[in-house]
């Protein structure tokens, strides 16, 4: 048996994620232990893991470093990585929306100026609306830049939406609904098919039990 | 010395890939480096990407180094009613790959068939890339599709233009959760939806992909041509590593029918693509048929240097 590389995103969702892997009859034993190691792996069920910053992973995986990855749909989104995207985990749900101080009014005469992370997600939402954008990339704390004035709104992942409200902001639209996603490479798919489709085929059982 | 030790393995590839392009009728076209810029800017969308190097030249004209290969091929054909040219080709072309900020010198070898392109020839064709693989690797993949079918497929139930696009993007990363919700969404009943996500999910060995696609989709005129080709192959014992997958990326404007991409263990992405362009040759109001394939060789160094388990 081949081994499966497969990279994670590190972090709460990353955690979540290998339970589920665990549950589905692929687990690492090593990977719980407490120490500074990047790798593990099982030969027993033929999987290597590694945690890999979340925006990176279809980055791995894409360039064939790992197989198979998990990524959240707001990465796919944005990089349209070449991969396969196989599985819906129904997991870390959040939604891609558009945020902005309370009462704010869109003035049509005017260009919106967009802060985000997400460039290409909102570039390519106010294109199919027909509407003329100044984005203004920014890498974190997105949610100051209305509050600054340094932009009208904001495109971000809005979880539970508590950090808006703290700030005086509200969504005002809903882009897209977001999740994480299992991924693989197109060319591990042809050569490790079986292995990567018993993997989905666990995993999907497992989220479909959830349901 | 021998030769196998001064040259690369991606020299090699590229001698054994001409001698087996020649031995079956192929003669080598060579061409310019350059191009007029015309012809790319008016077919922009059929090449891997818009950024192209221009330059002035002497007359005052402006060139292009060659981005693509095909449309130089095509531009500068000329044939007679009946006719059909089969040309091989190795050359350098200039482009910016996917999510690579740079330029970059691509090596590619690959033939072209225009003129009457007969069912026996797009076998062919198909044959050689599937040999092309070979000669590049031991284990190789050529996952074939059909845009004909996937087009019949879509047309056949009631979606939007957005809806259409958004379906075969969820088809080239094989996602069938996002065709079925898209179907949902645009309020097929059950059988349409699951017939569209069965392009999805019918891939595989070509011998055993066929009778699932019969069951679903009945011998229709696309995929009795897929059950024609795979016969041919199985006459040849070319089955093994030819599987049909209708989640072969390419540009639905300029491809139909047979369309194809090859894989090899050990690279990250496919080394092969081709396929049927009739569509591309419409619109440059030529009124004849084609297919060809490129093998793009600069990444083989890849292979040489990939280690682990690949």
């Amino acid at each position: 048996m081949e081994t499966l590389n497969i990279a994670l995103p590190k972090g709460r969702l990353g955690e979540k994620v290998y339970s589920m892997f665990e549950k589905a009859g692929f687990e690492c034993p090593s990977i719980r232990e407490t120490n500074r190691k990047l790798i593990f792996e099982n030969p027993e069920k033929g999987v290597r893991y590694f945690w890999v910053k979340p925006s990176d992973v279809a980055i791995y995986v894409e360039r064939g470093a790992a197989d198979i990855g998990v990524a959240g749909k707001d990465i796919l989104l944005e990089y349209s990585p070449d991969v396969y995207e196989l599985l819906d985990l129904k997991t870390g749900k959040c939604r891609m929306a558009v945020a902005a101080r309370n009462g704010f009014k869109d003035d049509l005469r005017k260009t919106l100026r967009v802060a985000t992370k997400f460039s290409n997600i909102a570039l390519s939402y106010y294109s199919s609306k027909g509407r003329d954008i100044d984005i203004i990339h920014l890498n974190g704390s997105i949610e100051i830049a209305p509050i600054l004035g340094l932009s009208d709104v904001i495109v971000d992942i809005v979880e539970t939406g508590t950090t808006l409200k703290e700030n005086d902001l509200c969504v005002i639209e809903e882009i897209v609904p977001i999740s994480a996603r299992f991924i693989a490479n197109k060319s591990a798919f042809k050569f490790k098919g079986k292995q990567i489709e018993a993997l989905v085929s666990s995993l999907k059982a497992l989220t479909e039990e959830e349901k | 010395m021998k030769i196998e030790d001064i040259l690369s393995a991606e020299e090699l590839v590229s001698l054994r890939l001409r001698a087996l392009y020649a031995e079956n009728g192929y003669s080598l076209y060579k061409m310019s480096k350059f191009e007029e810029y015309d012809l790319y800017a008016s077919n922009k969308d059929f090449l891997e990407s818009e950024r192209i190097i221009t330059f002035t030249d002497t007359t005052g004209k402006l060139m292009a180094l060659k981005p693509d290969v095909t449309l130089s091929i095509i531009k500068n054909t000329d044939l007679s009613p009946g006719e059909v040219k089969k040309v091989y080709y190795n050359e350098n072309v200039y482009r910016v790959p996917k999510n690579s900020p740079a330029f970059r010198e691509i090596t590619q070898t690959g033939l072209e068939c225009i003129g009457r392109v007969t069912p026996e020839l797009i076998s062919e064709v198909v044959r050689l890339a599937s040999q092309s693989l070979s000669e590049i690797s031991g284990s190789g993949v050529l996952d074939v599709s059909h845009y004909g079918l996937i087009g019949e497929t879509l047309d056949s139930v009631s979606l939007s233009a957005d809806a259409k696009k958004r379906i075969f993007e969820a088809l080239c990363a094989k996602n069938a959760h996002e065709i079925k919700s898209i179907c949902e969404k645009e309020g097929l009943s059950a059988s349409e939806t699951e017939k569209t996500v069965a392009l999805s999910a019918i891939y595989g060995p070509a011998g055993e992909a066929i009778p699932a696609l019969i069951k679903v989709f009945g011998e229709n005129k696309n995929v009795l041509e897929l059950k024609d080709l795979v016969s041919y192959l199985k006459k040849e014992e070319l089955t093994n590593g030819v599987n049909i997958d209708f989640s072969v990326p390419g540009n639905i404007k300029y491809y139909n029918g047979i369309v194809f991409k090859g894989y090899v263990k050990g690279l990250p992405n496919y080394v092969l693509s081709g396929g049927q362009y009739d569509r591309l040759l419409t619109r440059l109001k030529k009124n004849v048929k084609a297919i060809g394939f490129a093998v793009y060789l600069d990444a083989l160094e890849q292979l040489e240097t990939a280690g682990g388990e690949g």
